[in-house]
């Protein structure tokens, strides 16, 4: 009977996981998805806890046995999570994405193995294959993230690192899997596990390596990518214990990171073999050239002369970047946005799909500042409006911003569709300096007649123009 | 050098080259300035305000040009009524700034050739950027366009604006603006700003993002030839193409209650637009505005300088627009002259210095000391004014199909389906239909995400991705306190925290979304 429950609980489960996507892609339903999940997840674990804990009498030592195990872990993680979802500053919210689908990762690789020497196991090539696959996407996502993590942090350089060979080196280092899963095959059952830590070594080190070669202009790819992995890997987990609630989930979560990645990958008009395996932003060619040649000059404003613009415009659109993110600009920006509409300025804000170092990022950050969403515009939404306003204001955004990225077939960026901030009658860009944006591109935005480049940490410069319209 | 600012004498010229403030301007560079008395009368600046910065007034025309050494002036130098011609007034070796149309009068550039005058004409104006600031031509015409709407208001017995009355409704004026140069795009521009409802139309195709920016629809038109001519102005077209264009525009004329036509080619006759039969269609009390009427008008029933009443609609056929609006009309132009004269003046030998290496003095200058240098030669691809109109998105490279690798991935699916189908047992099968079912679930669902809620959604979808969870739950359950047990617990503390953390970090982050 218990059996039979819990198979129900588990569907009611995944109903609310697929409710909880629908409700997250849109605003007005968000927070209700976020419940549905909740509630999915807490009726799953409850459901499987009962099992346990009344389970087929012959099981019934075993399971004992397990329970205060059980109950410390959960507990452990629980408070953990809880403590780095209350704590986590919104600005690096890449990060704990990206640690997070480690945590799965990990998790994935550990049932595998579990699993593997699981006593009362019987031989079953399947099983095996899809253990392989579990421990192998596993650990993929694992190492990747971290290293992703790493990246983000800042505790790696962005730099994409491009080994000689690197694809001859993938190609090998999947050669040795695919040996190391034959030898596993046909190990006995308890000397199979020495080929199987090989495939998680092996797995770890191409999750390396594979993150490690992607620029970090790239990460919004990179982090739901990995998310993408994550759910593949609980969805291997749920073949190799037989349970659809992980297969469903897995199958999820999997899709949803797959159409995430599709979506940053058309947002920068290029494929996704290119952004994995490209080694884009490596050769910055364009910024090489331009260095050699004497930079031509920029039209340096200040404080008082961006002051006196904003006072006298009638629309403004305000282009964060991840500059304004590594500033902790966006509350100054949203004080600034208040002050200008209470002068009667109609202020908005265009996010460019890829602004940040995560999808979306931009938006989360915004909303932390408490700016209403519905003045925060899409590329789309937004692109055309340009032309009719009079100050663009580009806070730490650089490449999603660049004219060669319509104009210059030469350029890396070619062909990503870019917010046209320079069709503003003018364009006021605050930077620290003069330096390229993660694609390595010199911004020929700068140079134009009709920019004044105000130099300066972001949050301060927006403080300053906050005190000055005052 | 003295520089004289004589009053207009054409009949009905109300402007004046400069007003106080740009004679203040002047003798900052240095120079002194004699007005005539009453020069900028009709435009509302008294002897008295330029006597208050400076300037010298002097009582007739003649006192005028005999201290002249510079004359500023609006219209060309043309006879007056007591039958002495400006040009006899002028000092020998006088120079001139002001309107000239070299092109369409010889008879003077002879005369002022005798004189061995320097003529800079504003009317030859090359377009370019850094010459913007010393453009008459579009100064008046941005004038020119103002004023025939609100002429065309004035004469038009309707409101311009939609209203909803308890008198009953009021339906918005529908205004057709022909020509979408500088006139035409300011005629656009005060129209749509009454409240009326305009199109505008243009044979130049590359018009059309400045009309749609100042709110109006643009007409497009179908035709081979483009209406692009050198420097930005249009060009004259073949008969079968203003047949055309006549059939267009009777085809909306019966729908509009104004027309605003401002199509002019530069020194040919203005093409007839506007036949006799668009005016019948027309409503009764329709008003039509024709700016071209110096040129022989765009309309077949314009008469030059006049406002007749022609089958129950109002032709108006002024050509004295910018002299109707003379203080606004004085006070840019002034500033053009002003502008011009600056970047000509040099300062160290007290007289205007001609550079012809320059483009803009090479452009303006019409006689030097007597000697025509009019045309100047003309220069490689004339660049224009505005920033590049025809400035398109470009064509995006594509991205790189999705075709072939979709044919591949699905390829891959069949065949791992049938070696699965092959040699699998039936639960796998049942688990791989799930699985795929899921796959295929998922990928609809999300679809529709706004990208807003990327960053939540992905949150989520990690939170749950920790349902492993379950599966080390499993583990612990038949493990015993062996190493599975201990791998078991580990997956689930670290399950755990991303379930945890999860839900609750995307609780937060939609808590801040707030409309």
């Amino acid at each position: 009977m218990i059996l039979s429950l819990e198979r129900l609980a588990y569907i009611v489960a995944a109903l609310l996981f697929i409710l909880s996507l629908r409700g997250l892609s849109a605003q007005t339903t968000a927070r209700r998805g976020n419940l549905y999940g909740s509630l999915g997840m807490l009726l799953a674990v409850a459901m499987t806890v009962v099992v346990l804990l009344f389970p087929a009498p012959s099981a019934a030592a075993a399971a004992t046995s397990g329970v205060a195990l059980l109950a410390a872990a959960v507990g452990i993680g629980s408070a953990a999570g809880a403590l780095l979802a209350a704590r986590v500053a919104m600005t690096s919210m890449p990060e704990l994405v990206a640690i997070l689908h480690s945590f799965v990762g990990a998790a994935a690789v550990l049932v595998g193995v579990a699993n593997y020497l699981a006593p009362g196991r019987e031989a079953d090539s399947i099983r095996d294959v899809e253990v392989v696959a579990g421990v192998f996407i596993g650990a993929v996502t694992f190492t990747g993230s971290v290293v992703a993590f790493g990246k983000l942090r800042g505790t790696f350089g962005s730099r994409p690192l491009l080994l000689p060979g690197r694809h001859a080196l993938n190609a090998g280092l999947l050669v040795g899997c695919a040996a190391l899963t034959i030898a596993f095959l046909r190990a006995a059952v308890p000397n199979g596990l020495g080929p199987l830590v090989g495939i998680a070594v092996v797995a770890s080190l191409l999750g390396v390596h594979l993150v490690a070669a992607i620029g970090g202009g790239d990460m919004p790819v990179v982090v739901s990518l990995l998310n993408s992995y994550s759910g593949w890997a609980a969805a291997a987990a749920g073949f190799m214990l037989s349970n659809d609630l992980l297969i469903i989930t897995g199958a999820l979560v999997g899709s949803s990171g797959a159409i995430l990645s599709t979506i940053m990958c058309r947002a920068m008009n290029r494929s996704i073999w290119n952004v994995v395996f490209g080694g884009f932003g490596a050769t910055p060619a364009a910024a090489a050239q331009r260095s050699d040649g004497a930079a031509p000059p920029v039209q340096e404003a200040s404080v008082e002369q961006v002051a006196d613009l904003l006072r006298a415009a009638r629309s403004v659109i305000i282009v964060p970047g991840y500059g304004m993110a590594v500033a902790q600009a966006q509350h100054p920006v949203r004080e600034l946005t208040t002050l200008l509409s209470e002068r009667g300025v109609r202020v908005r804000y265009a996010i460019h799909p890829v602004a940040g170092r995560l999808p979306g990022h931009m938006n989360v950050l915004l909303a932390e500042a408490n700016v209403p969403y519905d003045i925060v515009e899409e590329m789309d939404e937004i692109n055309e409006d340009f032309s009719s306003t009079d100050v663009a204001m580009i806070i730490g955004a650089n490449d999603i911003v660049n004219p060669s990225a319509l104009s210059d077939p030469s350029s890396p960026i070619y062909g990503m569709p870019v917010l046209e901030a320079w069709k503003a009658a003018k364009v006021v860009m605050l930077k620290r300096g003069m330096s390229a944006g993660y694609a390595g591109v010199d911004n020929t935005i700068c140079y134009n007649e009709n920019t004044w480049m105000l130099f300066g940490d972001a949050k301060k410069s927006v403080g300053a123009l906050v005190t000055a319209l005052r | 050098m003295k520089v004289g600012i004589p009053k207009e004498i054409a009949a009905g010229e109300r402007r004046v080259a400069a007003t106080p403030g740009t004679v203040a301007k002047i003798s900052k560079l240095g120079l002194e300035v004699v007005v005539q008395s009453g020069a900028g009368e009709a435009s509302e600046s008294l002897d008295a305000q330029y006597a208050e910065v400076g300037a010298a007034i002097v009582p007739d025309a003649e006192a005028l040009y005999r201290e002249a050494d510079l004359v500023l002036k609006v219209r060309p130098p043309q006879l007056g009524q007591d039958g002495r011609h400006e040009v006899d007034l002028l000092k020998q070796g006088a120079r001139l700034i002001g309107f000239v149309w070299p092109a369409q009068n010889a008879e003077l550039l002879d005369m002022l050739a005798a004189r061995k005058a320097t003529v800079l004409a504003m009317d030859v104006m090359p377009r370019i950027s850094r010459a913007q600031s010393m453009d008459a031509l579009s100064v008046f015409a941005n004038i020119i366009g103002y004023r025939a709407v609100i002429e065309a208001a004035a004469h038009f017995g309707m409101f311009f604006p939609g209203q909803t009355t308890a008198a009953g409704r009021v339906k918005p004026a529908q205004v057709l603006v022909i020509g979408a140069g500088v006139a035409g795009l300011s005629a656009v521009a005060c129209a749509r700003s009454l409240g009326a409802i305009v199109r505008a139309f243009d044979t130049r195709p590359s018009v059309r993002e400045q009309v749609q920016s100042l709110g109006a629809t643009f007409l497009p038109f179908e035709f081979r030839e483009t209406g692009e001519g050198a420097g930005g102005y249009a060009k004259e077209m073949s008969p079968e193409f203003i047949a055309a264009e006549q059939a267009m525009i009777a085809q909306h004329a019966k729908d509009v209650d104004i027309v605003i036509a401002t199509a002019v080619v530069p020194g040919r006759p203005a093409p007839l637009l506007i036949t006799s039969g668009a005016v019948v269609s027309m409503r009764r009390g329709s008003v039509i505005v024709d700016l071209a009427a110096e040129q022989g008008g765009n309309c077949a029933l314009t008469e030059r300088d006049k406002i007749v009443e022609r089958f129950g609609v109002k032709i108006i056929g002024l050509t004295d627009l910018p002299s109707r609006m003379a203080r606004q009309a004085s006070e840019l132009y002034g500033t053009t002259v002003y502008n011009l004269l600056a970047d000509v003046f040099d300062r160290d030998a007290g007289d205007i210095a001609l550079d012809l290496d320059d483009e803009i003095h090479r452009g303006v200058v019409v006689l030097d000391k007597g000697k025509l240098l009019w045309p100047p030669p003309t220069r490689p691809a004339p660049r224009s004014v505005k920033p590049p109109p025809d400035a398109a998105p470009p064509v995006l490279p594509p991205v790189p199909h999705a075709g072939s690798a979709g044919a591949i991935f699905v390829g891959a699916v069949c065949a791992g389906l049938l070696v699965a189908g092959l040699f699998a047992r039936g639960e796998f099968l049942e688990h791989l239909t799930v699985f795929l079912l899921a796959c295929a679930v998922g990928w609809h669902v999300v679809w529709n995400v706004t990208p807003a809620l990327h960053t939540p959604l992905m949150s989520v979808t990690n939170a749950i991705s920790g349902i492993i969870l379950i599966g080390a739950l499993m583990l612990i359950g038949v493990g015993g306190l062996g190493a599975p047990a201990v791998l078991a617990a580990i997956a689930t503390l670290l399950a755990s925290i991303n379930v945890a953390g999860g839900f609750l970090v995307t609780r937060r982050m939609l808590r801040m979304f707030h409309r």
